[in-house]
């Protein structure tokens, strides 16, 4: 299962380091990574791989948005099938 | 694949224009539950409605997480209870209670079905189940009702349509410590739908498959948000517009309804394609007609573009699922959009402009307090009005009004929540009765001779 990873907020240092730790700590590969800034605000994307995951998608969905509260940036983990859906046909 | 661009459409979307899933609603039949006697036909229904909706909200919530976009509401519906309850009528207040129990203990937030059809005549049984409404709806606290009372095949049944302006009155009398709360839960149509997920219309029809998943999806923020990135177009390419934002919205409440389904053990049935308004600011039906050029909605042009935006939804919603059904329109409750409150509290959206804004939208006159002091008769010549809208055009219109006991023009009520506040609307004085009291049945229209 495939899941995206959204990280949007003021751009600062650490960000990536702090979230890919986070990941493979939980054992999720990281598979793709792009990142853009506009009007200083950092928006960074990742697709990850779950199949390796040590917990549900549930619970790391709440722990990236708990992770983004901490740090003042809104961090989002969803499985991929909302993107596809609302922007494939 | 998608863009960055995209994925940061969907998350703007959920975090900042409101983008839900409304509801999703689980359809139970109720006819295996008919017994001999009413106290065992309500204990088959609470088990039955608690055997097959017991995991709704946990997948519900489940999937809520894992697609990240929030599913507002978990509900169940069920068959028309007036048709379980035929050789008890009188004391279907027992089955009331048990699916008022079974849906507080499966923890959904309403149960729709307290239904009866009379659209073309009432049989005995069907009256006195129509006459326990309103201390159903007094004494329950999450159950919803409704009654059918024409349709474009039938007519109008002008025998009912009276009887619900009797209904009306007594309900909010039965709730006027909360303002005739009882009065949100009741809802008055012409064509009902027999898939509708949303409240408090819902019910199962007798022609669906059980249990059924329905979803409601709703988004007019995001409406809102794309049309105010186009302060320019032209009507053309704003039809387009709301047209591209619909597919998308409808997409998700696709997925939803697909997956919510598999996983429940049950069938796909429809998803809904309604623009849903909350109370929540942004969130609203009038104030994307007012991004379309009006000033305040109740103006003159509403019409047209209610119009244009309610049929721009379908035709982008049309496409994103595979199974389109239920109300499927722009909704415009007043209590429930922030935008309507406003300008019904300005005067510049009255009762009449509000029945002709729903002949071009989904889904009717729809809570609206009037004062508390309004006759019977006329409540029942507003349900006249609206259910020939619907008759002669060959679509759903109902009316879900609150006659606030001891308010006037000028007053409001407040129920809370998703169902908001609402200001006291001024409605006609000058009496309809002798029509009322005239009974009988209204002839369906001549198109409706089409076999």
């Amino acid at each position: 299962m495939r899941a995206v990873v959204t990280v949007v907020g003021k751009d600062k240092t650490g960000i990536i380091a702090k979230v890919s730790a986070y990941l493979s700590e939980k054992g999720i590969n990281i598979l793709d990574i792009s990142q853009t800034i506009l009007d200083d605000y950092f928006a960074m994307l990742m697709m990850v791989d779950l199949s390796g995951a040590s917990e549900p998608l549930e619970k790391l969905s709440a722990d990236c948005r708990e992770m983004g509260e901490k740090i003042g940036m809104s961090i989002h983990l969803q499985h991929e099938a909302i993107f596809n859906a609302m922007h494939n046909i | 694949m998608f863009s960055t661009q995209d994925v940061l459409e969907t998350i703007n979307m959920i975090e900042s224009d409101h983008l839900d899933i409304r509801t999703v609603t689980m359809g139970v039949s109720l006819l295996p539950c008919v017994r001999e006697t009413a106290v065992r036909t309500a204990d088959a229904v609470y088990d039955e409605v608690c055997a097959k909706a017991e995991n709704l909200v946990k997948v519900a919530d489940g999937l809520s997480a894992e697609y990240g976009i929030p599913i507002v509401n978990k509900r169940v519906s069920v068959t028309p209870v007036s048709i379980i309850t035929a050789p008890f009528a009188k004391a279907s207040g027992l089955v009331a209670k048990a699916l008022d129990k079974a849906a507080k203990n499966i923890g959904i937030d309403f149960l729709g079905g307290y239904t009866a059809l009379v659209h073309k005549g009432m049989a005995p049984y069907e009256k006195d189940f129509i006459n326990t409404i309103p201390e159903v709806l007094a004494t329950t606290d999450r159950l919803c009702a409704s009654v059918n009372v024409g349709s474009s095949k039938s007519g109008i049944n002008m025998d009912a349509v009276s009887l619900m302006g009797n209904v009306i009155k007594r309900t909010a009398e039965a709730t006027k410590d909360r303002d005739g709360f009882g009065c949100a839960k009741l809802v008055v149509f012409c064509n009902a739908v027999e898939d509708n997920p949303f409240m408090a219309g819902a019910f199962h029809g007798i022609g669906e498959a059980s249990p059924v998943i329905n979803v409601g999806v709703s988004g007019p923020g995001v409406v809102r948000h794309a049309l105010e990135g186009a302060p320019e177009c032209d009507l053309t390419k704003l039809a387009e517009l709301i047209k591209r934002t619909a597919f998308k919205i409808t997409r998700a409440g696709q997925l939803v309804a697909a997956e919510a389904a598999k996983r429940l053990g049950a069938e796909f049935g429809i998803v809904d394609l309604s623009l849903a308004p909350t109370p929540a600011v942004g969130d609203s039906v009038a104030q994307i007609l007012e991004e379309m050029g009006l000033e305040c909605v109740g103006t003159h042009g509403t019409t047209a573009c209610l119009a244009m935006l309610n049929d721009a939804v379908k035709k982008g919603g049309v496409m994103a699922s595979s199974k389109v059904g239920g109300l499927s329109g722009a909704f415009i409750p007043v209590s429930e959009d922030a935008g309507m409150i406003e300008a019904a509290e300005k005067g510049t959206l009255t009762v009449d402009k509000l029945e002709a804004m729903t002949s071009v939208c989904s889904v009717g006159l729809d809570m609206i307090a009037v004062p508390g002091d309004t006759p019977e008769d006329t409540i029942s010549a507003i349900i006249a009005d609206e259910a020939a809208i619907g008759m002669i055009n060959n679509k759903t219109t109902a009316v879900r009004l609150i006659p606030a006991p001891g308010k006037s023009v000028g007053d409001e009520v407040n129920f809370g929540g998703l169902l908001g506040r609402a200001p006291v609307m001024p409605v006609h004085s000058e009496s309809p009765s002798k029509f009322i009291r005239r009974g009988g049945l209204i002839p369906a229209p001549i198109h409706s001779n089409k076999n």
